[in-house]
């Protein structure tokens, strides 16, 4: 059991609030089980990084997301809004709604905040690198992510993840 | 269930996945080796992630029960 530990590389590239979510809870599992991470944010990914980054859903680009209340009786929680995500997202203030929703919804269901997830990602010693190319386009800066957080490009990435036992693109 | 010394009993009732592996393993980094962690939860994906955790880091899951609404696994802290 004390040989080399096993190692997880991730490839974050999604920055909405629901994609937010899979590499770091998947980082924080993994490395509560002894393995070593890494995730390189790219593209969208990268502002997860950022010192204040604020996550939002888009049901525009999720279809089939079902749209719950927060708030209730149990069967009207649990009921399926026949929302055409679609259309709705053309009014004004309805991501905004949805996010909310969202947010609300995971907190009464116990699940961590993004914010939270990546504290203890860090807290423990996840390795963070941000795509470099992806800076130089959006135009974003070293100081604006946290300060756990390297730099690096393809490369920087393919050599971490040449020996990992588990790769995964999100 | 004779002798065993429980020496801290971590609860995450109402957390869900990832949480309550998460913080068995913080809880772990706080105890002695031999000592034996109590952990209550209510997810029920903590029973075979528990289980998995457990094979991965090799710590000994003592005991996993499932007491209807709760789950109460006992650790014991190998290394």
């Amino acid at each position: 059991m004390e040989n080399k530990p096993k190692k997880l590389a991730l490839i974050s590239s999604q920055g909405t609030l629901d994609w937010a979510y899979p590499p770091f809870i998947l980082a924080t599992a993994a490395a509560a089980m002894d393995w070593e991470v890494g995730i390189f944010f790219t593209f969208y990914g990268l502002p997860l990084l950022k010192k204040d980054f604020k996550a939002t859903v888009s049901p525009a680009s999720n279809p089939a997301m079902p749209m719950k209340m927060p708030f209730g009786p149990e069967g009207f929680k649990n009921f399926n809004w026949p929302m055409p995500n679609m259309l709705m997202s053309n009014v004004p203030g309805f991501e905004a709604m949805a996010t909310s929703m969202m947010k609300k919804t995971f907190k009464d269901k116990g699940v961590a905040t993004v914010e939270e997830l990546r504290d203890m990602a860090v807290e423990m010693d996840v390795k963070m690198i941000g795509c470099q190319m992806t800076m130089d386009v959006f135009g974003f800066k070293k100081e604006e992510f946290i300060d756990e957080a390297e730099i690096g490009g393809a490369a920087t990435f393919l050599e971490f993840a040449s020996d990992a036992n588990v790769s995964l693109f999100v | 269930m004779s002798d065993l010394k429980v020496v801290q009993t971590l609860d995450t009732s109402g957390l869900s996945c990832p949480l309550p592996v998460v913080k068995t393993k913080k809880a772990l980094n706080g105890i002695e080796v031999g000592d034996i962690l109590e952990m209550i939860a209510t997810d029920p994906g903590s029973i075979p992630d528990m289980e998995a955790w457990a094979r991965q880091t090799g710590h000994e899951l003592m005991e996993s029960h499932d007491e209807g609404e709760k789950f109460r696994f006992l650790i014991k802290k190998t290394h």
